[in-house]
């Protein structure tokens, strides 16, 4: 059996498993290089058994000739390389009717639980092929094989192998090259003839980049010089991307001892004028929200990224969710409003720190911003993200509102737009003392109320009355519906709003990236009179609850909330809006009294 | 420091004024008065100082001051100067906190501060008791000491000891001052700031208001035992026997300082970082 599968103009969807040492993540980082030398665009996630090393793993690659956002609702092919622990990552990798299950029949058979999708198999010797050639090994020729079914030219397959596998020797390279070429030539009959989308002359060169190294990059490019941390799953890759780069670029990272410890030294380099930033997940940004409140407090512009996990508490470390945007938004005792953005997905994440940055910077605030697992640590071939682009208010060159030495300088002085000038350790005449305690505009700690009461209300206005310009959100489309969803959601929020246009049903969708503070008027302007669905990825319906507490949601707006560790798929979103007459979720939410 | 004569500034040009919180008859004004005579000596323009600190009465300190401060979170003065040395490290930064900031919450920031030997100076002030919370146990009051209400008992714990603890953690500098010995304690944050690495000063800094009986003190200090200050050990004897009133240098070695920003300057470009992301 083969499939019709034409990835020029759909996308197509591919898994790969194995047991450990069978090579699943290397076939699939191959197969991720092929599609982007055939031109096409592509997501790469992975997911894998519990063990520190060495535990059966799976590749899910899919590729179109759009960019991909999501990886959809279904897999046309699996390619098993053996099915040592499979059962793990059947829920993530749906399998029907019109799937194809290649296995190597020397592996065993196939389990009743995969077979009962009701997907077609065929049987490829793997190892046998591989056998037959010095060095061979069966992933590769899963690679060659997978890679014929669904439309990637020999050629681009060839170059992948080339360079993921470059160092690990001639050899090698050459061993894969022969199972590849082997494993593709057993396929007779392709789904489709393939070709190159496009002559890779004169396209741009597209990125291969993961949500963390794009997240790392966007802050480079808001201008950080400065990290310390501490490791964490999901986000341990961010900080191993910086550290060199931090370097190269006459900044550091330092490894610190705890969170505690990470957020008060990015505090301290911030206070002597470093743009500055950390990164952790939930535990972790759970023990810094004391010092993220002295940030506030203070004045002193900090970024802390946080990678979501699957929550609460040690949660599900691997996998991904939406579930920290009550404590983003709530976890600061006090009055302490500050900034709270989330990354729409890999490519976002450039901008996303990119603009936290500048405005934490300018706005002399901290800023969380919130990405997540399936960001975090899925690859995408992307087209170079653009420069933050003017008129943003706190775009290049904005950076820090300085003081200029004088008689009588105050830190905290008010002003119209509630930023005052900030003097840097080293600068004469204008030395202050930073100060956590409730302060005068001079700095000194004060208890008298008119101090306090004016000290908030201008930590409040200065963000509340900032020109953020459009970049609150990222809107699609028009129509009666409208999705309004964050972070990874959106991709497949996106992709079922094509579904419902496709069947008659225009439908905008509403990516939010700037949290706090919300932009509500422009939210409302831009729902209109649509029928409003909130999409996210959490059991406690967070972003739903936020919205209709802020009296940012119509009348009736409904909730589809559900938690990880799986993701929202498009069929999910557009099912959900099918049902017409879901009901509003009761426990906290009253009905709109409009707007 | 350039060519050009830094005009000397008196002790007072370092003083702020804000007018301290602490009791008539501190220690602490002896440890503030000392270190603006250090700074004065050392002729350091304040606006190059800054002095970080976390909570409690020796942490109120930086607006004390005529430089930059910042009183942090309870326990974090110590991440909070690493912090800006690492940005800034041709500052003078003055780490400073009590026994409770320091050792209590901050302890876990004490050791690695200890290892990561970064070239500021951290003052604490012990008055072995919770002053600014009006009276409790600290980890250096001892154990049968039963004043307060949430230790009616005494601690039930040994004291913590700071100077082995320090040792023990790799600390490069360790001394110990007396607030009511101010000539010896300029003397020893002199040093202590001048020295390459992280300079831990343990200063002995009476209540007054809860701790009465630490007038005492004045009889019960003593010079260390005089030797190798750099060899460690004979630190670590001198340590062993330590009564905890002993004062001095007890510990001082050149050791590799933590390198950080702005000790290289970078000599790559982020365009060329982009570049690689490119297929």
């Amino acid at each position: 059996m083969t499939l019709s599968l034409d990835p020029r103009t759909t996308p197509v969807a591919a898994a790969i498993t194995g047991s450990g040492g069978s090579g699943a993540v290397t076939a699939g980082l191959i197969l991720l290089d092929a599609v982007a030398h055939a031109g096409f665009y592509g997501l790469l996630s992975r997911s894998s058994g519990p063990q520190i090393r060495g535990g059966e793993s799976a590749v899910m690659l899919r590729f179109g000739p759009t960019p991909v956002r999501c990886l959809g609702d279904r897999y046309d092919l699996l390619a098993a390389l053996d099915w040592g622990n499979h059962g793990r990552f059947s829920d993530e990798i749906p399998l029907d009717r019109d799937s194809l299950i290649l296995a190597d029949p020397q592996a065993g058979e196939i389990p009743d639980a995969v077979l009962a999708s009701g997907a077609a198999h065929r049987a490829l010797g793997l190892r046998a092929s591989a056998k037959e050639r010095p060095g061979g090994r069966a992933n590769m020729v899963a690679v060659g094989a997978v890679g014929a079914l669904v439309g990637l030219p020999l050629a681009a397959l060839l170059t992948g192998a080339e360079r993921t596998l470059r160092r690990k020797g001639e050899g090698v390279v050459a061993a894969a090259r022969a199972c590849i070429t082997a494993g593709f030539g057993s396929i007779d009959a392709h789904g489709a003839p393939s070709a190159l989308l496009v002559d890779p002359g004169q396209r741009p060169r597209r990125w291969s980049i993961n949500g963390n190294e794009a997240a790392g990059l966007g802050a480079l490019r808001g201008g950080v010089r400065f990290v310390a941390a501490y490791p964490i799953t999901p986000a341990s890759e961010m900080l191993e991307w910086l550290a060199p780069r931090l370097e190269r670029l006459g900044g550091a990272l330092v490894q610190a001892e705890d969170e505690l410890a990470s957020i008060n030294m990015i505090i301290g380099s911030a206070f002597g004028g470093v743009p500055s930033l950390t990164a952790t997940s939930g535990p972790g940004l759970s023990l810094m929200m004391e010092g993220i409140g002295l940030a506030v407090a203070s004045e002193t512009p900090v970024v802390v990224a946080d990678v979501m996990r699957g929550g609460p508490s040690t949660g599900i470390p691997t996998k991904s969710e939406q579930s920290d945007l009550d404590i983003a938004l709530y976890g600061l005792h006090g009055d302490a409003p500050h900034l709270v953005l989330a990354a729409l997905g890999i490519a976002d994440c450039v901008l996303t720190l990119e603009w936290a940055t500048r405005l934490a910077e300018h706005l002399q605030t901290a800023a969380i911003v919130l990405s997540d697992q399936s960001i975090g640590q899925s690859r995408a071939i992307i087209d170079p993200p653009p420069a933050l682009s003017p008129p943003s208010s706190a775009g290049p060159g904005q950076g820090r509102r300085t003081a200029k030495a004088g008689a009588d300088y105050h830190r905290y002085a008010l002003t119209a737009d509630g930023v005052s000038p900030m003097s840097l350790p080293g600068q004469a005449g204008c030395a202050y003392t930073a100060d956590g305690l409730e302060h005068g505009p001079h700095g000194t700690p004060s208890s008298v109320a008119a101090d306090h009461w004016a000290q908030l209300d201008k930590r409040r206005a200065k963000l509340e009355g900032f020109d953020f310009g459009h970049a609150w959100a990222e809107i699609d489309g028009d129509g009666p519906l409208c999705l309004v969803t964050w972070g990874s959601s959106r991709g497949a929020a996106l992709e079922a709003a094509e579904r419902l246009r496709a069947a008659g049903r225009p439908t905008r969708v509403i990516g939010l990236r700037l949290l706090a503070p919300l932009r509500r008027d422009a939210l409302l302007g831009a729902i209109g009179e649509a029928e409003v669905l909130v999409i996210e990825l959490n059991h406690g319906a967070q972003l739903f609850h936020y919205l209709h507490a802020q009296r940012a949601l119509p009348p009736g707006a409904r909730s589809l909330a559900r938690p990880g560790p799986l993701p929202l798929r498009p069929a999910e979103i557009a099912a959900a809006c099918d049902r017409g007459a879901a009901p509003v979720p009761s426990i906290r939410a009253t009905p709109g009294r409009g707007r | 420091m350039d060519a050009t004569v830094i005009p000397s500034l008196h002790a007072k040009a370092y003083k702020s004024d804000v007018k301290p919180v602490w009791c008539p008859g501190c220690g602490h004004f002896a440890v503030l008065s000392a270190l603006t005579k250090t700074l004065a000596y050392l002729r350091v323009p304040t606006e190059d100082v800054a002095v970080i600190s976390g909570i409690g009465c020796s942490s109120r300190l930086p607006a004390y001051l005529s430089g930059y401060g910042f009183h942090g979170v309870h326990g974090r003065a110590l991440p909070l100067a690493a912090g800006l040395k690492a940005a800034r490290p041709e500052l003078t930064v003055i780490a400073a906190g009590g026994d409770g900031d320091g050792f209590s919450i901050g302890g876990n920031h004490f050791l690695h501060a200890c290892r990561r030997n970064m070239d500021f100076t951290y003052i604490v002030m012990d008055n072995e008791v919770y002053g600014m919370t009006k009276g409790q146990a600290s980890p250096t009051t001892q154990p049968d000491w039963a004043k307060s209400k949430l230790t009616p008992h005494g601690t039930g714990m040994r004291r913590f000891q700071p100077a082995a603890i320090a040792l023990a953690a790799g600390a490069s500098f360790i001394a110990r001052g007396y607030a009511g010995d101010p000539s010896g304690l300029t003397h020893l944050l002199t040093q202590a700031i001048e020295h390459p690495g992280f300079a831990f000063v343990h200063v002995l800094s009476p209540c007054q208001t809860f701790r009465p009986e630490q007038k005492a003190w004045k009889q019960m200090v003593h010079p260390c035992a005089l030797g190798p200050t750099h060899d460690a050990a004979h630190a670590a004897q001198l340590i062993q026997r330590d009564d905890g009133m002993a004062l001095g240098v007890l510990y001082a070695v050149d050791l590799p300082v933590y390198a950080c920003a702005g000790s290289r300057p970078g000599d790559d470009a982020l365009e060329r970082i982009e570049a690689e992301l490119a297929l």
